[in-house]
């Protein structure tokens, strides 16, 4: 499968399946149009036929047939050398490896189902997940640490995300579970990971002094500009957060030396023109930036719809053209949406066997109850089970095992599909009561995003 | 003249034999919390 497009000037012709990427001219992007579309199997056998050097000189007069055949020569030997027209030959193995035996590597706490603010989009209806205000009890936090040690076979790496709601308002479980954590690192051979979701509103020197030390990321919420920011996270009083928390973000990223965090925010229907809010993070001096589209229902009058599509694929495409200019000019910031790896990415198995969640990856709510993941939270229909019982409902992991690129459609025929792993099953859930679909609108930002972020490689390879 | 300019030497395929670990990071744990996005993440082994 070749996937090919045009972007701010430069030809790109991915190779779906080995991942490869070229930038090309345009005879040779004309003609492995050509070839795409006689065969989308071709070999090395088929594209030295004569037929297809035929096809070529008919189908394509504007080019000498001489040049026509010296591009071709040239992805004969790319075919050869595994970098074009590669076959997918990972089905089964992606089967294979989703039938071994998983462990449990990683948990979302949520350490607290209540929030000091009231943000409108929250999925999590202000931290309290469609049920009530509660914070996670220290032994509640124990027990989950013990089964994600005693369920994680040889893993060494764990990890713990402490999650809300907002985490800080829960703050001595959380040091106290760190430190309990780093006993059982000492017992078991393992190592925790932990990482902290916050709001920010109660960062003070004593959490970032604890954050900087024992955190290996942490992801901070804010929207962007102040007038965004405030529309759609107030607090409870409806007074906007950004004037307080700004400033504690901006410190407690230039104190991690602008490493090992993530300034996050949402953009919505009513601010499509996010690379602005991207732009006001860099002027911020934030260097670690996510910015990803809200998921609300249709009727949310905030929800990102089809038609809003052309306009976030502008502001996407004007934010990798900002991107390149900061980074030829040695600003470079980080996009996490746009971060790709050419070289060094993640395996195949990773890549196509989906998230985990349900599997590998759980949430844990305040009272020790096991969901898939932190976007399940509240529907009993996913209750897996407690950290004290374990699952009791393996039927749930098992349907979620049962789920990778190959078990949907819609995935197969998708140039992006070894980006996303599929996509998200929560939103999948949402807008199809199934875990076994996609859910459009995200797929066609992705498909936009890889795209943008294959453009800027290109452009820094130049 | 060179028509095809080609970004990267290694393919996914070569990393069949080795992969799979699971050593890697959660995709959900990075930073996205509502997307799912793997092609960015870090591989374990070649840390």
């Amino acid at each position: 499968m070749i996937h090919q497009y045009q972007n701010n000037g430069y030809n790109i012709v991915l190779d779906v399946n080995s991942g490869s990427v070229h930038v090309v001219d345009q005879i040779a992007y004309d003609v492995i149009a050509c070839l795409e579309e006689q065969n989308p199997l071709h070999t090395v056998e088929t594209l030295e036929a004569a037929e297809t050097r035929n096809l070529l000189t008919a189908r394509l007069p504007e080019y000498p047939a001489e040049e026509l055949l010296e591009v071709l020569d040239t992805i004969r030997e790319l075919t050869d050398a595994g970098q074009l027209f590669t076959p997918d030959v990972y089905e089964n193995y992606i089967e294979e490896v989703k039938q071994r035996k998983t462990v449990v590597k990683a948990l979302c706490l949520h350490i607290a189902h209540d929030c000091n603010l009231a943000c409108k989009y929250c999925f999590a209806e202000e931290g309290e997940y469609h049920g009530r205000r509660a914070l996670m009890s220290y032994e509640v936090g124990k027990k989950a640490l013990d089964f994600l040690v005693a369920q994680s076979g040889s893993r060494k790496n764990l990890e713990v995300d402490f999650f809300g709601g907002e985490p800080l308002m829960n703050w001595q479980v959380v040091k106290d579970l760190v430190a309990y954590g780093r006993e059982l690192e000492k017992q078991y051979e393992k190592h925790f990971r932990f990482t902290l979701t916050t709001n920010g509103v109660l960062l003070n020197e004593e959490v970032q002094e604890f954050v900087n030390r024992e955190m290996d990321n942490v992801v901070l919420s804010l929207d962007g500009r102040k007038e965004v920011n405030d529309r759609m996270r107030p607090f409870r009083n409806g007074k906007g957060s950004y004037d307080l928390i700004v400033p504690k973000f901006q410190k407690l990223a230039e104190s991690r030396n602008q490493q090992k965090y993530y300034i996050r925010g949402t953009f919505t229907k009513e601010n499509l023109d996010f690379s602005k809010d991207v732009q006001h993070f860099v002027d911020l001096g934030f260097r670690q930036i996510s910015i990803e589209p809200v998921v609300g229902e249709e009727t949310d009058p905030y929800a990102i719809q089809m038609q809003d599509l052309p306009q976030i694929f502008q502001e996407y495409d004007k934010l990798a053209k900002t991107m390149i200019a900061y980074e030829k000019a040695g600003k470079g910031f980080q996009f996490f949406h746009f971060m790709l790896d050419l070289e060094g990415g993640p395996c195949v198995a990773k890549r196509l066997s989906g998230c985990g969640s349900g599997t590998e990856y759980l949430a844990v709510t305040p009272w020790g109850d096991l969901y898939p993941c932190h976007q399940f939270v509240g529907d009993e229909h996913f209750l897996m089970g407690n950290v004290e019982t374990g699952i009791v409902r393996p039927e749930i992991a098992e349907e979620f095992r049962g789920c990778s690129v190959y078990s949907k459609e819609k995935c197969r025929k998708c140039f992006a599909r070894f980006y996303c792993s599929g996509g998200c099953m929560a939103n999948s859930y949402k807008f199809h009561h199934t875990i076994q679909d996609t859910y459009e609108v995200s797929c066609e930002m992705e498909r936009k995003r890889v795209e943008c972020a294959i453009m800027i490689k290109a452009a820094l390879a130049e | 003249m060179k028509h095809i300019k080609t970004l990267n030497t290694q393919t996914l395929n070569h990393t069949v034999k080795k992969g799979g670990c699971g050593e890697c990071q959660t995709s959900c744990q990075s930073a996205c919390k509502t997307s799912c996005t793997v092609g960015n993440q870090t591989c374990e082994q070649k840390k």
